[in-house]
C-alpha cells in the first residue's frame, strides 16, 4: 500500500510529462502528451483506477493528490502549447525575409491632359468664388464670335489670315468671348427677375489662323470669365483678378493694369502680375527684366456687349476677362514648346498623372 | 514708334521731374513702353567743333592726311585722318584727347609713324546718324572749341512705345499727342504749337484740286517756290535718326518731322505734275511704280492721286516715281489728306505694303489736322528757310466731316463705374489736360471730346471713364468686393459628366488623354489608310493637310496611336473633343462632343481587349447613370470599322455610340502585330441620359441559396432569356462564372444566386425553377454539359 502512497510514482509521472513536454515541438505532439497523461486512458486517469482497494480515508487522501497531479500536468501542458504557439509566431516573423524597397514598382497609370488640370484647378476656384462654369461649341457664326461683342466689321481680327472660316461662312472660334452673348442671355432673366449677379467662366479651345512654333499655335485653350451686376466696378475688378490669380498661383500676387484696346471692353486692361521668378523685386530673365509678367486682358465690359446680350448698360456694369489656360499650362509645367501640347506624344503627356 | 523725350520736351516743361518715372506712368497710363529705353549721348563727351587749318598728304600712305586743327586752343592740334572728305576750313566734331566716344577713351597714339592728339569724328561715330562716309561737315556758324553736345540735341532719352497698344487712338502717332498725355500725367500745361498763319496767301491762286471719292475725306495742299537748303539743320537730322528714320533731303526730312510731330502725313510732289488734283479710283487694274521703285499691282478698290486722269499716288500709302521732286523741280505741292481708315488698311494688305503713313492713316485720323500741319509747316520752313515762298492759296476740300460728340454723364455714374471716390475737380481739370472741354454743374458733367479723339477712339460715357481713370491711375485704386447675394452654382451636366468621365478613365483604368487638332490630318490618315474623312471645309486653311474638320474622333486616335508605338506594348487613350457631322437646314455646323477611346495591345486575344473596352462603357453607364446598356451590330460605315463586332451603343433605345475592333487593313498599317478596338461616345447625348437613383435594398438576413448550369452553348443571350422567361423574384443575381471557347465544345457556365427577405429557401423550390429553366434551353437544343 505504501507504494501508492509513495510520491514516487507522482514525481515519475510529473517528471516524465515535464520531459516529454520539453522534449514536444509542434501542437499535435503537445496533443498526443495530453491523451497519454489526461485522456480516458491516460496515465494518470489510471491512477484513480487503482484506488479501488483503498481505505476510505487513503480514496480521499490519493484522489486529491492525483487531482492535484492532474490540475497541475494540465496546466504544464497548456503552458507549453502556449509557449509552442509563441515560438511559432516568433518562427513565423524570423522567416519574414526583408525586402528590398528599392526595386522598382510598376502599375500602370493613367493621365490626364495638362490643359484639363489646369482647368479644373481654375473651375475648382470659380466655383468656390460663385461662378458657374459653361460649356461652348467650337464652331460658331460670325455673330457670336464678332458682331455680339462689338467687334466690327472692319475690325483687322476679322480678316481671313486671323480666324478660320468653314466654307459655310461659320468660324472656328477664335476667342471665348464667342460664348459672352449666349452667357449675357441664359443668365440675364434671372439676374433682371431675381438680382441674382450673373457669375461665369468659358473655358474652351480656340483657333487662329496662324503659323505654328515654340510659342505659337493653332489651337489653344482659353477661359473666359464675366460677372454682371447693378454695380460691379473697376475696384471690383482689380479686386477679384488680384483674389483670383492669388489662388491660380497660390501665393500672394501683385496686379497691376495698364490701357488696352479691345474692342469688348470699355475700359479696357493689360493685367500684368508680379513675377513669379523674382518676385518683381529685382526683375530677372524671365519676366525681361521689368519684374512684371503680362497676364491677361480684361476690362469693364462694353455696354453695347451688354446691349446686344439683352442686359441695360445703364442699370447693370460688368468686368470680364480671358485668361490663356494654354499658357498658364506651361508656366505651371515648365512646358517650352506650346505643340507639346497638341502633339499626342505619350512620352511627352503620360506625365501627367496626379490630379492636383 | 520711337519717341524723343527733348521732342515731347518742346511741348511741355518737365523741369524738375523724374523723366524715367513719367515714362513708366505713361506706359500704366496710356501705352505700353518696351523695355529697352536708349539714353543716347550717355557715352559721348569731349568732343567740340575744330576747323581744319592745314592738311598734308602722309607721304606713305594714299589715304592718310596729317591735319592741325584749331579747337579755340593757344595751340593748333596735330591729327592723323582717314577720311576722304578733309578740306581746308572744313570744321567737323574733333574728340580731344581723353574725350569719350562709347567704350573708346580718345589718347595721343601714334598713326602710321605720326603722333595723333585726337580724333575727327564722323556723324556714325557720334551717334547722331547712320553716315560713316567722312567726317561730320558743320556748316552752322559756330565758335571752334564748342562742345558739340552744347551745340546739339545729342543727350536725349528714346523710348519705344509698342505700336500695337496705339491701334485705337490716332491722337498718339505724333510727339506732339504723347506730349499731351505727359503733360496729363505730370499735370503739367501742354503748350501750343506755333503755327503760320495761312490767311494771308487766300489772295493767291487756289490749286486745281477736286476729290472725286467718298473715300477721301478730306483734301489740303499749298504750293510753295525758292527752297535754297537741301540739307536739314542737324537737331531736325538727329531726331529723326534718334526716331527711326533717315534723313534723306531737306524737304522730304520736313514732311517725315511734322509727320513724326504732329502725326500727320504730308506728300510734296514737283507742281508740274499735279497741275490738276484728282482723287479717284479707276474702273480697271493698271500697273504703278511708286518712289521706291517698285511696280505695283493697282485694282479698283485702290484710292489714286491723280493728276487728271493719271496716277500719281497711291492715295495714304506711297507716292509715284514720276511726280517726286527732282533737280530741277522749281514749285513744290504740299499734300495734307485724311481717306477712309479701313479703305487704306485694305489696300495695304492687298499690296502687301506697309508705311509709315498708311500705318497712321489706318488709325482714323483726324481731319482737321490737315490744315494745322500744313500751318505748322510752312511756320518752320520759313524759319529754317526764309527765302521761301508760298504761292498758293491754301486749297481745302473737307468732304467728310466727322460729328461732333458731346456726352454727358453724372457723378454717380463715374462712381458706379469705379467704386472708388474721384472728386469733380479731378475729374474736370483731368479731361482738360487731355482736350476735352468739361464742365460740371450739380454733379452733372457735359464733356465735349476734342476732334483727335472723337474720328472713332472715344464716343460713349463709357470712355469718359477710362480717360479719368488711367490718369487717375490704377495703382491708386482702393480695392474692394462686390457685394452680391449668394445663389448656389450649378454646374452643367455636361461638364459634371466630362469630369466623371476622365477620372474614371484616367483612375480606374489608366487610359492616357490626349488632345489633337479639330481637322482632318489628311497625310497621316492617308497613312494608315484612311481617306473618306468628311466634307466639311475650311475655306482658308493655310495647308491642305488640315483642310476639312474631322466627323468622328477615331482617325485622330489611330493616327496618335501609330504616333505612339513603341511607348509600350499596350495602352489606351481618349479624348473628349468636337466633330462636325455636316450641316443642317440652315447650313450651320452640327456639332456634337464626343468621347473617342481607342485601346491598343500588341498580341492577344481580340476578345479581351474587346471585352476591357465594352466592360469600360458598361462601367461609365452604370457608375454615372445606373443605366444598363444594349448592343445592336450594325455594318461598317467607314474604312476603319472591322465587319464583325461592330456594335451600336444604346441606352433607352438610343444610339449613343460605337464600339468596334479596327479593320484589318488599317490596323496592319499601324502595328502588324498588335489588335486596336475603339469606341465613341456622344458626350452630350450621354449627359442627357436621365441619372436613376440608386434604390437602396437591404440585404436579406436569410441565406442565399447558388445555383451553378452549365450550358453547351457559345451564345449566353439565349441562357438570360431562359432566365428572364422564369419570372422568378427570388433570382436575385446571374453571373458568369466560365467561358468555355472551342467550337462544339463551347460552354457557358452560369450562377445563379437565389434570395428571400424574408424567409429561409428550401432546395427544392429553387430546383424547380432552375429545371424550368434548364427545361426551356433543352427545348432550343441547348443542353446542360454532362
Amino acid at each position: 500500500m505504501k507504494d501508492f502512497f509513495s510520491f514516487d510514482i507522482f514525481e515519475e509521472i510529473g517528471q516524465s510529462l515535464a520531459e516529454a513536454l520539453s522534449d514536444a515541438t509542434d501542437p499535435q505532439m503537445i496533443e498526443d502528451l495530453r491523451v497519454m497523461y489526461l485522456g480516458k486512458k491516460g496515465y494518470i486517469t489510471d491512477l484513480l483506477k487503482t484506488m479501488k482497494t483503498l481505505s476510505l480515508d487513503e480514496k480521499k487522501t490519493f484522489g486529491q493528490m492525483v487531482n492535484e497531479l492532474k490540475q497541475a500536468s494540465a496546466d504544464s501542458i497548456a503552458k507549453r502549447a502556449e509557449e509552442l504557439k509563441a515560438l511559432e509566431i516568433q518562427n513565423e516573423i524570423d522567416s519574414m525575409p526583408e525586402f528590398d524597397l528599392t526595386i522598382p514598382t510598376k502599375e500602370d497609370r493613367g493621365s490626364y491632359h495638362p490643359i484639363t488640370l489646369v482647368q479644373r484647378e481654375c473651375e475648382r476656384i470659380f466655383t468656390a468664388m460663385g461662378f458657374n462654369v459653361e460649356d461652348y461649341p467650337e464652331v460658331v457664326t460670325d455673330y457670336e464670335c464678332f458682331e455680339a461683342v462689338n467687334v466690327p466689321k472692319d475690325h483687322p481680327a476679322r480678316d481671313m489670315q486671323d480666324t478660320y472660316y468653314l466654307e459655310n461662312g461659320e468660324l472656328l472660334k477664335s476667342q471665348t468671348s464667342a460664348a459672352q452673348n449666349a452667357i449675357l442671355r441664359k443668365y440675364g432673366k434671372q439676374l433682371k427677375e431675381q438680382g441674382m449677379p450673373i457669375r461665369a467662366i468659358f473655358p474652351g479651345r480656340c483657333f487662329r489662323n496662324e503659323a505654328t512654333d515654340a510659342t505659337h499655335e493653332n489651337t489653344f485653350f482659353q477661359m473666359e470669365g464675366v460677372m454682371v451686376d447693378k454695380n460691379i466696378s473697376i475696384s471690383n475688378l482689380i479686386y477679384f483678378m488680384k483674389t483670383m490669380l492669388s489662388e491660380v498661383f497660390q501665393r500672394d500676387i501683385k496686379v497691376r493694369l495698364r490701357p488696352g484696346f479691345f474692342p469688348f471692353v470699355e475700359p479696357g486692361f493689360e493685367l500684368d502680375i508680379s513675377c513669379l521668378i523674382c518676385g518683381g523685386e529685382t526683375g530677372c530673365p524671365s519676366c525681361n527684366h521689368s519684374g512684371w509678367l503680362e497676364l491677361c486682358p480684361c476690362g469693364m465690359i462694353h455696354p453695347e456687349v451688354l446691349k446686344e446680350g439683352g442686359i441695360d448698360p445703364e442699370e447693370y456694369t460688368g468686368f470680364a476677362f480671358g485668361l490663356g489656360l494654354t499658357r498658364l499650362a506651361m508656366m505651371k509645367y515648365g512646358v517650352k514648346d506650346i505643340r507639346d501640347l497638341n502633339s499626342g506624344s505619350l512620352k511627352a503627356l503620360s506625365q501627367f498623372t496626379e490630379d492636383k | 514708334m520711337f519717341l524723343s523725350m527733348n521732342w515731347i520736351k518742346d511741348f511741355v516743361d518737365l523741369s524738375g521731374l523724374d523723366e524715367l518715372a513719367l515714362i513708366n506712368q505713361f506706359s500704366l497710363s496710356t501705352a505700353e513702353v518696351e523695355n529697352d529705353i536708349q539714353f543716347k549721348g550717355k557715352d559721348l563727351s569731349g568732343v567740340v567743333v575744330a576747323e581744319i587749318k592745314s592738311i598734308e598728304n602722309h607721304p606713305e600712305s594714299k589715304k592718310l592726311h596729317l591735319l592741325k586743327v584749331d579747337i579755340g586752343a593757344e595751340e593748333l592740334v596735330d591729327v592723323v585722318c582717314g577720311a576722304p572728305n578733309v578740306r581746308l576750313g572744313m570744321k567737323t566734331a574733333f574728340a580731344k584727347v581723353g574725350a569719350q566716344i562709347g567704350e573708346i577713351t580718345i589718347a595721343p597714339r601714334p598713326l602710321a609713324g605720326y603722333m595723333s592728339h585726337g580724333m575727327c569724328c564722323s556723324e556714325s561715330e557720334i551717334g547722331i546718324s547712320d553716315d560713316h562716309s567722312g567726317i561730320m561737315d558743320i556748316t552752322d556758324d559756330v565758335a571752334l572749341g564748342t562742345d558739340l553736345k552744347e551745340l546739339y540735341e545729342i543727350d536725349d532719352i528714346i523710348f519705344e512705345v509698342d505700336n500695337k497698344s496705339l491701334t485705337n487712338r490716332p491722337d498718339l502717332w505724333s510727339h506732339y499727342g504723347i506730349a499731351r498725355e505727359f503733360a496729363a500725367i505730370a499735370k503739367r500745361p501742354l503748350k501750343p504749337l506755333d503755327f503760320d498763319d495761312l490767311s494771308k496767301y487766300d489772295g493767291l491762286p487756289k490749286v486745281d484740286m477736286k476729290i472725286e471719292d467718298p473715300l477721301c475725306q478730306r483734301y489740303s495742299c499749298l504750293q510753295f517756290e525758292n527752297i535754297s537748303r537741301a540739307v536739314s539743320p542737324v537737331n531736325m537730322r538727329i531726331r529723326l535718326y534718334y526716331c527711326g528714320m533717315r534723313a534723306i533731303n531737306f524737304l522730304a526730312d520736313m514732311t517725315n518731322y511734322l509727320m513724326l510731330e504732329m502725326g500727320q502725313p504730308m506728300h510734296a510732289f514737283d507742281s508740274r505734275k499735279v497741275e490738276n488734283i484728282r482723287i479717284k479710283r479707276f474702273d480697271h487694274d493698271f500697273e504703278f511704280q511708286t518712289l521706291d521703285g517698285v511696280e505695283r499691282h493697282i485694282d479698283t478698290d485702290t484710292l489714286m492721286i491723280c493728276n487728271g486722269d493719271t496716277p500719281v499716288a497711291i492715295a495714304g500709302i506711297m507716292g509715284g516715281l514720276d511726280s517726286e521732286i527732282v533737280e530741277d523741280t522749281h514749285t513744290l505741292t504740299l499734300e495734307s489728306a485724311t481717306f477712309d481708315a479701313v479703305s487704306i488698311r485694305k489696300s495695304t494688305v492687298r499690296l502687301s505694303h506697309r508705311t509709315d503713313a498708311s500705318m497712321r492713316y489706318e488709325k482714323s485720323l483726324d481731319p482737321e489736322l490737315t490744315t494745322a500741319a500744313i500751318a505748322r509747316f510752312v511756320y518752320l520752313l520759313k524759319k529754317i528757310d526764309s527765302g521761301v515762298e508760298v504761292v498758293s492759296a491754301l486749297t481745302d476740300d473737307y468732304a467728310y466731316h466727322y460729328p461732333e460728340i458731346t456726352l454727358s454723364f453724372d457723378k454717380a455714374y463715374v462712381d458706379r463705374y469705379t467704386g472708388i471716390e474721384i472728386d469733380n475737380n479731378t475729374i474736370l481739370t483731368t479731361l482738360e489736360r487731355l482736350g476735352f472741354k468739361a464742365s460740371e454743374n450739380d454733379g452733372e458733367f457735359e464733356v465735349k471730346v476734342p476732334s483727335w479723339r472723337a474720328t472713332k477712339d472715344v464716343t460713349i460715357k463709357a470712355d469718359i471713364i477710362e480717360e479719368i481713370t488711367r490718369i487717375y491711375g490704377y495703382d491708386n485704386f482702393e480695392i474692394h468686393t462686390a457685394s452680391a447675394p449668394l445663389f448656389p452654382t450649378r454646374p452643367e451636366p455636361v461638364k459634371k459628366d466630362e469630369d466623371n468621365i476622365k477620372d474614371i478613365l484616367v483612375k480606374r483604368y489608366a487610359l492616357h488623354e490626349l488632345h489633337s487638332y479639330i481637322w482632318n490630318y489628311v497625310d497621316e490618315f492617308k497613312a494608315i489608310g484612311i481617306e473618306n474623312i468628311g466634307e466639311i471645309k475650311l475655306k482658308n486653311a493655310s495647308n491642305p493637310n488640315i483642310e476639312t474638320i474631322r466627323k468622328t474622333m477615331i482617325p485622330t486616335q489611330l493616327a496618335q496611336v501609330k504616333s505612339n508605338i513603341g511607348f509600350s506594348d499596350s495602352f489606351g487613350i481618349f479624348e473628349i473633343g468636337r466633330v462636325v457631322t455636316g450641316l443642317d437646314e440652315n447650313n450651320l455646323c452640327i456639332e456634337h462632343k464626343m468621347l473617342g477611346v481607342t485601346l491598343y495591345q500588341k498580341t492577344v486575344n481580340v476578345r479581351d481587349l474587346y471585352f476591357k473596352l465594352k466592360s469600360i462603357i458598361e462601367v461609365l453607364f452604370d457608375d454615372l447613370k445606373h443605366r444598363e446598356i444594349t448592343f445592336k451590330a450594325v455594318s461598317p460605315e467607314r474604312e476603319y470599322e472591322h465587319p464583325t463586332n461592330l456594335n451600336e451603343i444604346l441606352c433607352d433605345g438610343e444610339v449613343i455610340g460605337k464600339i468596334g475592333i479596327v479593320h484589318p487593313v488599317v490596323q496592319k498599317k499601324i502595328d502588324k502585330r498588335a489588335c486596336i478596338v475603339f469606341a465613341e461616345l456622344d458626350v452630350e447625348k450621354f449627359a442627357a441620359i436621365e441619372n436613376k437613383s440608386i434604390s437602396y435594398e437591404a440585404p436579406s438576413k436569410f441565406p442565399a441559396i447558388e445555383i451553378d448550369l452549365s450550358f453547351v452553348t457559345s451564345k449566353f443571350a439565349p441562357i438570360m432569356k431562359a432566365i428572364e422567361n422564369a419570372k422568378c423574384e427570388l433570382i436575385k443575381d446571374v453571373e458568369v462564372i466560365d467561358i468555355y471557347e472551342e467550337g462544339e465544345r463551347s460552354s457557358i457556365a452560369v450562377r445563379i444566386v437565389f434570395c428571400d427577405a424574408t424567409r429561409t429557401l428550401t432546395r427544392e423550390e429553387v430546383t424547380a425553377v432552375s429545371d424550368a429553366i434548364v427545361a426551356d434551353l433543352e427545348e432550343q437544343g441547348i443542353m446542360l454539359k454532362g
